[in-house]
Formats: C-alpha cells, structure tokens, sequence
C-alpha cells in the first residue's frame, strides 16, 4: 500500500519534473547541456541524505541490535550508491562540453569518488561475511566510519584544489524547477527504499520457511 | 592509568613476539624498499623532478607498508586462535585496541625509522628534518588509528587480507593528501607557519579517529 502511494507520488513529480526541466526552465548561456545539472544536484543531494540514513541506522543497530535496522542501513546505502554512480556520470557528462574533459581532480569530484569508494567497500565487505550478526555489526561499523570520514575528506580536498562552479543568483523558474526535481528524487529515493526493504523482509521470511522446512 | 599500563602490556607482548619471529618488520622493512626502487624505474628524472615527486613517492610506500604491517597485526592473534585468549583475558576490548593499536604504531614508526634514511641516501632528498618527522609521525598515528579497527575487521571475513586496503584507503585519504602537500612544503624549504595548517588537519583527524575507532572497536571482535 504505501510503496503503491510512493510509486503514484513519485511518478508525477517525475513528469511534472520532466516537463519543467525541458520546457518551463529558460535557457542559459551555456544551452541545452545545463540542464542536466537538474538532474545532477538533486541526485547529489539524495546520496547524501541516503548515507545519513545509513550512519543513523548503523548507530541505531550497534545499539538495539534489532535485524530491520541493518535492512534499512543496506538498503539505503544501496540506492545512495546508485545515486551516488548517477551524479558522477551526470557530472562527467556536462564536464566534458563545459570544461573539454570528462574528469578532472576537483574538490568536489574527488571528494565524490572517494564517497562512491567507501561505499562500494561497504558492499564489498558484506558480500564476504555470510554470518547475519557479523555482517550487520562490520556493517554498520563501516558506515559510522565512512559518515565521518565525508566532512574531513571535502575540507581537506577543498583546501588543496577546487574549480566546481558555485550556484549563483538564480532565476526563479529555475529555483523552481530545482525545488520539484529535489521532490521527484526524494519521493523515488522513498519509494526505492521502501521497496528494497520489503524485498528484505520477504527475503528473511523466505530463509525462514526454508529452514524450517529443511529441518 | 591503569588502562594505559595494561595496553602497554599487549603491545609489549606484540613487539616481543616480533622479535622472535622477526615476521612484519623484516618483510615489510624489505618490501619498503622495494616500492622505493620500483618508483625509481617508473620516474627517473633530475634533481629538481625528484624534490617534486618525493613527497608522493614516500607517502605511497608508507600507505602501502602501513596496510602491509597493519594486515599481520590480527592474522598472527586469528591463526593461532591468540584472540580468544586476548578475549578472556581481564581486560576491557578499549584496552585491546589500545595495545594493539601500540604495538603497531611501534612496528610502523621503527620501519619509517629506516626507510627515510634509504630514501634520503636513494634519492638524495633531504627527507631528515624536523617538519618531516613530526608530519610523518602524525600520519602514522592516524594510520593505525584506523587500520587496528579495519584490520580486526578484515580478519574475520572471508576474503581477510584483500579487505584491509579496501577500506583502509578511501578513509586515510585526507590524511595522505595533508601529508604530501606538508611533505612537499617542508621540502621546498617552506616556513613552519604553511605546514602546521596541514599538521593542524591530520591532527584532528587523529584525534576523530582514535576516539571513533576506541568506542566502536569492541563491536569488531566481539564473538
């Protein structure tokens, strides 16, 4: 019921999203390409607020020790490193018109690609831990470890190089179409999360019935 | 106090066994120099090139010996099942990755002990100054702050020593980029004043760490 709710809410922001970003939003001077960058900063955005969620749940599990914390840090974490995957490969799209290259070592980059590294650990430290307990614990570890690591990794990186372009004075139309592409990606976040969560659960009950049948 | 003394004990007890069986110093000390003599091959280039790359060079055989030497710190403690015994021992887990972390930080600091003289002798860089030793002493600490926990970690998976890198090195990137932009400051012959802002971020970042890596450490090994 509420994912069917979530899908709904979601897929008309979308569109409505959709419809903004191409038509309503006014040309800049830099044309057609800056459009991505509605794409691009809620995406952003969202990988953040998905990885928050990922260090509150590590804490919570480390804490009460109850299994749905550990499905909803992996699960969140999962749609934060999809996201996080999206934004680089939009960044990387726009940089390659605007700046000539498809990477360079700008703060904000690198920073990105050691956020996307850590995560990617995160996953690569589950897939070799087949004891439940174990896993969430080392889980959970990582992501309390990775979260904190994120300001000192952009302070430091900030100090040593930066050439992102910073967000100016806006015109409201595209203040506007910004704020109902931040909505869109937040409602699909929802929805992909609540989503992968239930798959947990099912995924759970399935063992369950399996073991009990086994026995 | 009493905590201190107590992980003093188990970092003794790691640099004894160190001496009898000579396992991580030996051949991280050997693999050191390796690095060094490979990244000869791969820059070779004037004076001037060398004083600009030393700084890289240096700080990447050290992040690569650290994982190396942070790697064996609980393999040895796992193979011989050491760990349960650390485990009933009476002390708290705070007090095991302190000693641990010890006993790594002496392994660590003794190998850079030689290998910056080589690498001074090698490349003939003057890498033997003041500013250098305290930078490189700081980034040892935030190493094995963070590479005691991880290598606990690593441990206990399946795939134990492919994972220590992996983790280890996305985290210590700030303190990696810290050290070689001080490294290379305090070899250009720079002022105190422009290194200490450096030193200034990969002291936070030891104190973050130690302090993060001591209170989530008894989640590692508990079994």
């Amino acid at each position: 019921m509420k994912i069917k709710i979530l899908l709904g809410v979601s897929s008309v922001f979308m569109l409505v999203a959709l419809y903004m970003v191409f038509i309503f939003a006014p040309d800049t001077e830099s044309g057609v390409v800056q459009r991505i960058f509605y794409f691009h900063i809620p995406l952003a955005w969202i990988a953040f607020l998905a990885f928050f969620v990922v260090f509150g749940s590590s804490i919570m599990y480390l804490w009460k020790r109850d299994k749905k914390w550990d499905a909803i840090a992996s699960s969140s974490a999962e749609v934060g490193l999809v996201f996080t995957t999206l934004f680089l490969l939009t960044g990387s799209i726009w940089a390659k018109p605007e700046w000539g290259v498809w990477w360079t070592w700008d703060s904000r980059l690198t920073s990105s690609l050691i956020l996307w590294l850590i995560y990617i650990a995160y996953f690569i430290v589950r897939s070799y831990i087949s004891e439940e307990g174990q896993r969430a614990r080392f889980s959970s570890v990582i992501g309390i470890i990775g979260f904190i690591d994120v300001p000192i990794v952009v302070i430091t990186i900030f100090l040593w190089r930066t050439t992102h372009p910073r967000i100016e004075a806006m015109d409201p139309r595209v203040t506007a179409t910004l704020m109902v592409s931040i909505a869109a990606f937040t409602a699909l976040y929802l929805l992909l999360f609540a989503q992968r969560i239930a798959m947990k659960q099912d995924e759970d009950k399935l063992n369950k019935l399996k073991a009990f049948l086994r026995r | 106090m009493k905590t201190l003394n107590k992980a003093l004990v188990i970092a003794w007890k790691d640099i004894l066994s160190e001496t009898r069986t000579k396992e991580i110093i030996s051949s991280v000390l050997i693999f050191a120099i390796l690095v060094i003599v490979i990244f000869n091959f791969a820059f070779s280039g004037s004076q001037q090139t060398m004083i600009s790359l030393a700084p890289g060079i240096l700080w990447v055989t050290f992040a690569f010996a650290g994982v190396l030497s942070l790697n064996r710190a609980f393999i040895q403690e796992k193979d011989d099942d050491c760990l349960e015994g650390l485990m009933v021992c009476p002390v708290s887990r705070e007090t095991i990755y302190l000693g641990k972390m010890l006993g790594s930080l002496f392994f660590m600091l003794f190998i850079e002990a030689i290998v910056l003289p080589v690498f001074a002798l090698l490349f003939n860089v003057n890498v033997i100054s003041l500013p250098l030793i305290t930078i490189t002493v700081l980034t040892t600490i935030g190493f094995v702050a963070v590479g005691t926990l991880f290598s606990a970690l690593a441990v206990n998976t399946k795939a134990r020593e492919m994972v220590l890198p992996i983790l280890f090195f996305p985290i210590v990137t700030p303190i990696i980029i810290s050290a070689v932009s001080a490294s290379g400051l305090a070899l250009g012959g720079e002022s105190w004043g422009s290194i200490t802002y450096w030193l200034g971020i990969i002291a936070a970042f030891d104190v973050i760490f130690l302090v993060v890596s001591y209170l989530v450490f008894s989640f590692v090994i508990e079994e």
